[in-house]
């Protein structure tokens, strides 16, 4: 097998899509916080808790959409409690979005010892299965590849374009983009910032909720503590890859899935005789040089990471 | 004039901030189709009083009425949706987003959506009522500061403002610009929107208002027509509660050239080119230049270049008529050059570090700050006291964060620590901007003292007043060349003003 056949078949670009979908909400969902002007670190802990969440409540009720449900709430709240330090209390946003992560990460371990005890063989479930949509799965090519997926994929490709249409065709969304930018010239056109970057922190902690469900309850079916591995931080580099827009983002998402479908096959085919490891870091490489080569054009909310204070300005 | 309701009535309004009293009891009245100034020196409380009104900050005490009617202002939201617009000295506008995405910024929408065709119309109505006109598709980014201030108007108009407050609105425009805005307040005027022009400019105040009030120490000290018996002097001893000083320059004869320009070509990072044509300039002993030009046309450059900050493109700079090779900041202060940046916090000092440091902050290598490659503290310590002394730097205490003291105080302290060792050439950029009348005055008194000793300087300054006050040649820039430079004595506002904004085209003459 050479290495272009690994890509020629549609199997290379369904596996693409599978592992581009957790991104692409990862990456929606830190496009949301930073357009209000807040860096959510906390994307990585929120992820963890939401993989968690899902997987524990999937298992409990045996409903994979309770478990949905769930992954987003805990996200949400957990956004919620990232909202009150870095935007009621001010707190530096970087040390303030570790912190939670990290300290989401422990609380995720120290749930799941209290509620799987330490079994060898990590409890599974039975994920979500593929649902061809009629018609459009028929399509040759494209249709398996995109239209054989899982409901919640479907959910990612409606929130793309939805996210696009919020931010520029909607009033909330030049509001949200506004606060971003400039917090002072949104409340003086009568935007409460405060409140739109609370909220846009509960979005993006639902969304990045999700994408920790997505993980074990659609791709892996199974909880591991290294479920999230970093894909968090990975989300940071896509939304300055995809430059803070909803479309982009999603391709600069999909991108790095292809090249991680394409280093798993590598390693699977044997056709290259490298250490695994190198192939493991080929989308964090492949993601470094798309950020080089996309460093000039990128620049953020002018607002990201300042804080907001009404009275002191 | 306008004897209804007032559209405006605060009573009582007293504002504080921790300990100190920002406002205290202030009443105030504005009538439909009335403009009133309010003057005030910095820190006597004109802003945080409209920003009260605005809803940014919520008053201690007192009575808000609109229409003679009590009411609740908590937010900003609330005060446009009582039609109070305010136009704030800095634009409050979205550098990154159109004209058009600014204005419609805060507006409901029609059915859940951007309203695009409506704006549009609504800024043509705008534009043909008061002469107020934008390209609603340019970023505001790439807007002049007097666009950005029609954009800010134009919002304020957008959400049908009847009280329409306008804080220093003339102090980034040209007088051309200041003129067009003039007329569009006056057709606001008869449309009956109140208007509040918050301004330090006397001139201006007295030929737009129908109506003077004077805050001092968050009171209101005075409320008078303007029935054209006021004068400049009466409103400024008004303001500062005694008669200002107002420095004179007295004709000197200059001496040798101290600072020559020759074939100068300044780099312009923005487009990526060097300005069209050279400059050639040279600056005496005992003489001001006066570089005059709307803010944006190679002043800063020109400033950063001469001080070495910034390479040329082409060209020489002479000191004391040697070449100086490779210039940098440090090898054109060891030649005697003394260079005061415009942007104080940012280029000028380092707010957190303490005045103590800030006072060596160009000099901390040599001796007697350092011996030996180690500083002496003790004698950083003891030359910032006397320094802090010698120019009045308030508060006195060498030891705090020189970004908690006032801009006038911060100024202070730049020039103290610049002119210590008697420069030979100053360069000194947009030197009062933002103090208030007393700062003003000291910082004009330090220059012309400066100046009567022999010292060459090139001062910069979007403000015409304090160039025609100061200078005893005035260069005008426009697009990175000196189109105009005459001794002052041939120099009209009017022609400066016509040269800033139309270059060469505007009669030639040049030196």
């Amino acid at each position: 097998m050479s290495i272009v056949d690994l890509v020629l078949d549609t199997g290379f670009f369904a596996a693409a899509v599978r592992l581009a979908i957790p991104l692409l909400f990862g990456t929606l969902s830190e496009l949301t916080a930073e357009r209000s002007g807040v860096l959510n670190l906390g994307i990585e802990g929120m992820m963890l808790s939401g993989a968690l969440a899902g997987f524990g409540t999937a298992s409990a009720t045996g409903s994979l959409w309770l478990g949905v449900l769930a992954a987003i709430a805990i996200g949400m709240t957990i956004g919620a409690v990232m909202a009150v330090l870095v935007v009621n209390l001010r707190l530096d946003q970087t040390v303030t979005g570790l912190g939670v992560s990290l300290a989401a990460t422990g609380l995720v371990f120290y749930s799941y010892r209290l509620g799987f005890g330490e079994s060898s063989t990590p409890p599974s479930i039975t994920p979500f299965s593929t649902i061809p949509l009629p018609f459009l799965s028929d399509i040759p090519v494209i249709g398996q590849v995109f239209f054989n997926q899982y409901a919640l994929t479907y959910v990612a490709y409606l929130l793309v374009p939805a996210l696009a249409f919020f931010l520029y065709r909607t009033p909330a969304g030049l509001s949200l983009r506004t606060v971003g930018e400039n917090p002072q010239a949104a409340a003086a056109a009568g935007i409460d910032p405060i409140r739109a970057r609370i909220l846009a922190l509960v979005v993006a902690g639902g969304l990045a909720g999700l994408a920790g469900a997505y993980l074990n309850l659609a791709a892996f079916g199974s909880f591991t503590f290294g479920i999230v591995s970093g894909r968090g931080w990975i989300c940071l580099a896509l939304v300055v890859l995809g430059r803070w827009n909803p479309i982009a983002c999603a391709a600069a998402a999909v991108l790095f899935g292809a090249v991680d479908a394409f280093q798993l096959r590598l390693q699977a085919s044997g056709a290259v005789d490298l250490p695994y490891q190198l192939f493991l870091a080929l989308p964090y490489a492949a993601t470094l040089v798309a950020m080089i080569l996309n460093a000039k054009r990128a620049v953020g909310p002018a607002a990201l990471m300042q804080p907001y204070d009404a009275e002191h300005r | 004039m306008p004897t209804d309701t007032p559209i405006l009535s605060l009573a009582g309004i007293t504002k504080r901030f921790g300990g100190t009293t920002a406002n205290k009891a202030v009443d105030f009245d504005l009538a439909p189709g009335e403009i009133v100034g309010l003057l005030g020196e910095n820190g006597a409380g004109k802003t945080t009083l409209m920003n009260v009104v605005f809803g940014l900050y919520r008053p201690d005490e007192g009575i808000i009425r609109i229409d003679g009617q009590p009411v609740g202002i908590a937010t900003t939201a609330d005060a446009i949706a009582l039609g109070i617009g305010m136009v704030h000295q800095h634009s409050h506008a979205v550098a990154r987003h159109t004209v058009l995405e600014n204005l419609m910024t805060g507006l409901p929408g029609r059915k859940g959506l951007l309203d695009r065709r409506s704006a549009l119309r609504r800024l043509t109505e705008i534009g043909d009522a008061y002469g107020l006109r934008l390209d609603p598709d340019r970023p505001v980014g790439e807007l002049a500061v007097g666009e950005r201030q029609r954009l800010d108007i134009i919002r304020a108009l957008f959400r049908k403002a009847r009280v329409l407050i306008l804080d220093e609105p003339t102090s980034v425009l040209t007088p051309q610009e200041s003129e067009g805005l003039f007329s569009a307040l006056r057709a606001l005027r008869n449309d009956k929107v109140g208007i509040v022009f918050i301004s330090h400019k006397l001139n201006e105040v007295r030929a737009i208002t129908d109506r003077i009030v004077v805050m001092r120490r968050g009171e209101v000290v005075a409320d008078v027509p303007n029935d054209g018996k006021l004068t400049n002097v009466g409103l400024a001893s008004l303001m500062c509660g005694h008669e200002p000083e107002r420095v004179v320059r007295q004709p000197r004869q200059r001496g040798e050239a101290r600072l020559s320009l020759r074939g100068l070509r300044l780099t312009d990072t923005r487009h990526g080119g060097a300005a069209k044509a050279p400059i050639d300039l040279d600056i005496h002993a005992g003489e001001i230049v006066g570089i005059a030009g709307v803010s944006g046309n190679g002043q800063v450059r020109l400033a950063e270049t001469v001080a070495g900050v910034e390479a040329a493109a082409a060209g020489e700079i002479g000191l004391d008529g040697n070449i100086v090779r490779d210039p940098s900041p440090r090898r054109m202060q060891a030649h005697g050059l003394a260079y005061i940046p415009e942007d104080r916090i940012g280029a000028g000092l380092v707010g957190s570090m303490p005045v103590r440091e800030n006072m060596v902050l160009s000099r901390y290598v040599e001796a007697p700050f350092s011996r030996r490659g180690w500083l002496d503290w003790q004698a950083i310590l003891d030359f910032a006291r006397r320094q802090i002394a010698a120019y009045d730097v308030r508060p006195t205490d060498p030891h705090l964060p020189v970004g908690l003291l006032s801009g006038g105080n911060q100024q202070k302290a730049i020039i103290a620590r610049e002119l210590a060792f008697s420069p030979r050439v100053l360069v000194i950029a947009q030197p009062t901007r933002g103090l208030d009348v007393s700062a003003i005055a000291f910082v004009h008194r330090a220059l012309m003292n400066l100046r009567d000793e022999g010292c060459a300087i090139m001062l910069i300054s979007d403000d015409l007043d304090e160039i025609f006050q100061l200078s005893d040649r005035i260069a005008v820039m426009y697009e990175g060349e000196i189109v105009r430079d005459t001794p002052v004595e041939e120099a009209t506002v009017p022609t400066v003003g016509l040269a800033m904004t139309e270059g060469r085209m505007a009669g030639r003459n040049a030196a």
